[in-house]
């Protein structure tokens, strides 16, 4: 089995006294979807955010392919990450085209390999290529996270790291990105090991991208494991609870016609 | 770094202003911000001329405080000053009694003072010179007997304690018919018989034209005013022959003189410079070249000189205040020390912020720069903050998660988002600091301040216009140019509006 991309130990973080993270360990498997899933505040976004070095653990240790996060790495290490944030975090001054080679423009590579590059991903995403023209304010939701995607993509990460990515989309749009987003981890799995570590608070979501599920409350990790496992043997009556917390067209459908 | 920067600007705006004036003339002399002292320099400095020293006359310069600091600060040699003024406002701790004393007091700061330049500007009452004669009064004490007279003082001279009420009880005026007005008033409403006599400075230029009589202080109760130079007890020593040259002007300008002077240059708008000339070739026998500007390149000298003053305070501002603004921006407690101390710099008010430049840096453009400067701060550091820390937090964190280092972020997205706001801040700097370079004129610095200070002084709504206009056009134009340059600096992104979901 291949070592972890990400190995957490102990890390905790509290912010004025108020605990967001509780001491941690960790481990994200390599060539996996890990999905983090719990409610707001339960500390999925803070863990998420230490393994980019975004956020500095108090405490503990934060390891990517085995090498510690340090302010000497870091910049070098986020390099071969790629993060995705909901609403896309777009440079709003630059087109779309611009937001997704500007790493590959700072870092010279050659515009043939620019090119290329951006033609594999706009044919991955089925991105309109005119669109790579268009400033994010031009750019409808689903637009903005396709080119927020890409961006995250350009340099050929070996993880992916997504905040809600899908969160401020209207529901058939996210139904169908969902869709993609999953066939565009699967292929880049196919040529290489990509990782993916997803934040989402939809347990539906979790189930349908990820291996591992890891669930959150209140800074603690409650249970880890696949969503068979959350099922046939919750942790905690939590788990059975938050895995019922979703409502479908049927409970409606139930309760009118008992 | 940020200090380094700040003194490395201010250096670099003085040395422009130092390269400007390298050519320094042998004798400055000054003159405050009114009619009579303007004439006075002007003869100072056309003597010291026909005498064959080079000379220059830095024309009303604000007031009493500016010219004794200039003058201590060797940034002028002379200018003419009265005796009264030194004893109560610039020693008026001293109680000083006398020529001797004033002398004295003078001495110990370096300082000397010339004799009497011939007459007495003080308080004084007068009254219509027809009106005089009929009922023989020729000194105050005359008034004693005719109690039915109507008199109107100017409102401050019936207040202190030293004007209406001391002349009252000294001479034991029984006139009950006492109002306060306005002083211009006051000379209107003697003409039309409302009032019979009025407080006035026995120079004033009305006189003449009023025909006033000036009743006799026969009890001196009104202390000397006596007009005189003040100049450092070094300047022989600096401008040989200097001393010699306008010691000329002693005892030569009686009060009739200076009042017919005042009245030519400020009833008649005769050049302050010609009627200057005139006087030492009618009086001395001298002859002095006067230059006069026409309208179009006096204007066009008053552009550059506002040009200069707003260019270059406003480049320093932008130097040192971009780097306060990023480094508020990253830290919130440095920031609020930071634009703490830049708004305070905004609540002096100019005048005294000028005032307090004199003792470091002398008068002239560089003291006005320095203080458009330090006005020119707040706008650009705020904006500059709060520009960058409105950057949403996940544009930002999607920047550090690429992995661009912190130089870069800021270069390729932290500045170019906030570039309105700054650019804003910029923009209200330019435009507030077009008005405030006025002000500058009150240093000796030029620009369209000056026609304005001259236009007020000789109550001239034209002059004023001639300063008033073009800076308030200057203002709208740096503002046009400003949203030009929105347009071109903003990049194109920023300035869509936001699609609607």
């Amino acid at each position: 089995m291949d070592p972890p991309v990400f190995q957490l130990t102990g890390v905790s973080k509290s912010y004025g006294g108020t605990l967001a993270l509780a001491p941690t360990d960790l481990s994200v498997l390599a060539g996996q979807t890990t999905a983090l899933i719990g409610e707001s505040g339960s500390g999925k976004s803070t863990l998420l955010r230490m393994m980019l070095g975004l956020v500095h653990s108090d405490t503990g240790h934060v390891y990517f392919q085995g090498v510690e996060l340090s302010p000497d790495n870091v910049l070098a290490l986020r390099r071969r990450m790629g993060y995705g944030i909901q609403g896309g975090g777009l440079f709003p001054h630059l087109t779309a085209g611009e937001n997704i080679c500007l790493m590959a423009r700072y870092l010279r590579w050659p515009q043939s390999r620019i090119d290329a590059r951006l033609a594999e991903l706009i044919h991955l995403t089925r991105f309109p290529e005119g669109g790579l023209a268009r400033y994010p304010s031009e750019l409808s939701g689903g637009q903005a996270q396709r080119v927020s995607l890409m961006r995250a993509l350009m340099l050929g990460p070996e993880v992916v790291l997504l905040d809600e990515p899908l969160g401020a989309l209207d529901p058939v749009t996210r139904y169908e990105l969902q869709e993609e987003l999953k066939s565009v981890f699967e292929a880049t799995r196919a040529r290489r090991a990509t990782s993916v570590v997803l934040v989402t608070h939809d347990i539906g979501e979790a189930a349908y991208f990820g291996h591992t599920l890891v669930l959150l409350r209140g800074g603690r990790i409650v249970q880890q494991g696949t969503i068979e496992q959350f099922m046939r043997a919750p942790a905690d009556p939590y788990v059975t609870r938050f895995l019922r917390a979703q409502r479908t067209p049927m409970d409606a459908l139930q309760s009118a016609h008992p | 770094m940020i200090e380094g920067a700040c003194i490395g600007a201010l250096i670099l705006a003085s040395a422009f202003v130092d390269a400007a004036e390298e050519t320094r003339p042998p004798l400055r002399v000054g003159s405050k911000a009114f009619t009579e002292s303007v004439i006075l320099g002007e003869l100072v400095t056309q003597i010291a001329s026909a005498q064959g020293l080079r000379a220059t006359h830095r024309r009303q310069l604000g007031g009493t405080k500016i010219l004794w600091a200039a003058l201590l600060r060797r940034e002028i040699d002379v200018y003419p000053e009265y005796t009264g003024t030194i004893a109560q406002e610039m020693f008026s701790g001293a109680a000083l009694r006398g020529d001797e004393a004033i002398r004295k007091a003078l001495a110990e700061q370096g300082v000397q003072m010339s004799g009497s330049l011939g007459f007495n500007n003080t308080y004084a009452i007068g009254m219509p010179e027809q009106l005089a004669q009929s009922l023989g009064i020729r000194k105050i004490s005359d008034l004693a007997k005719h109690p039915e007279l109507k008199l109107g003082f100017s409102n401050e001279f019936i207040s202190r304690t030293d004007g209406w009420p001391l002349l009252r009880d000294r001479y034991g005026l029984p006139q009950r018919d006492v109002r306060g007005m306005d002083h211009d008033l006051a000379y209107r409403a003697l003409q039309s018989g409302a009032i019979q006599a009025t407080d006035l400075y026995s120079t004033d230029a009305e006189i003449l034209y009023y025909h006033l009589r000036i009743l006799e202080d026969d009890r001196h109760v009104f202390p000397e005013y006596e007009a005189v130079l003040l100049y450092r007890a070094d300047l022989e020593h600096s401008s040989p022959g200097a001393t010699a040259a306008f010691f000329q002007l002693v005892g030569k300008i009686s009060s009739p003189e200076m009042i017919a002077m005042n009245a030519r240059a400020k009833l008649e708008r005769v050049s302050e410079s010609r009627v200057a000339a005139d006087f030492l070739a009618a009086k001395l026998g001298l002859h002095s070249a006067v230059s006069e500007e026409t309208a179009i390149s006096r204007i066009l000298r008053h552009l550059q000189e506002h040009l200069f003053l707003v260019a270059i305070s406003l480049l320093a501002a932008i130097v040192v205040a971009l780097p306060l603004g990023v480094v508020s921006a990253r830290f919130p407690g440095v920031g609020q020390l930071v634009l703490g101390a830049v708004g305070i710099i905004q609540t002096i008010p100019s005048l005294a912020l000028l005032v307090f430049m004199i003792p470091l840096l002398g008068i002239g453009s560089k003291p006005s720069i320095v203080a458009l400067f330090l006005y020119s701060l707040l706008p650009i550091v705020r904006n500059t903050a709060s520009g960058l820390r409105n950057i949403p937090i996940e544009v930002r964190e999607s920047a550090q998660a690429l992995g661009l280092p912190g130089a870069e972020r800021l270069r390729r997205i932290e500045l170019p988002m906030a570039s309105p706001a700054i650019l804003a801040g910029i923009k209200t700097s330019a435009v507030i600091n077009v008005g405030t370079a006025t002000l500058g004129a009150l240093i000796g610095a030029g620009g369209f301040g000056q026609p304005i200070l001259t236009g007020i002084r000789l109550n001239d709504v034209g002059l004023i216009l001639q300063g008033a206009i073009p800076a308030a056009v200057l203002a709208l134009l740096v503002q046009g140019l400003f949203e030009v340059a929105e347009r071109v600096l903003v990049p194109k992104g920023l300035r869509l509006p936001v699609r609607a979901e």
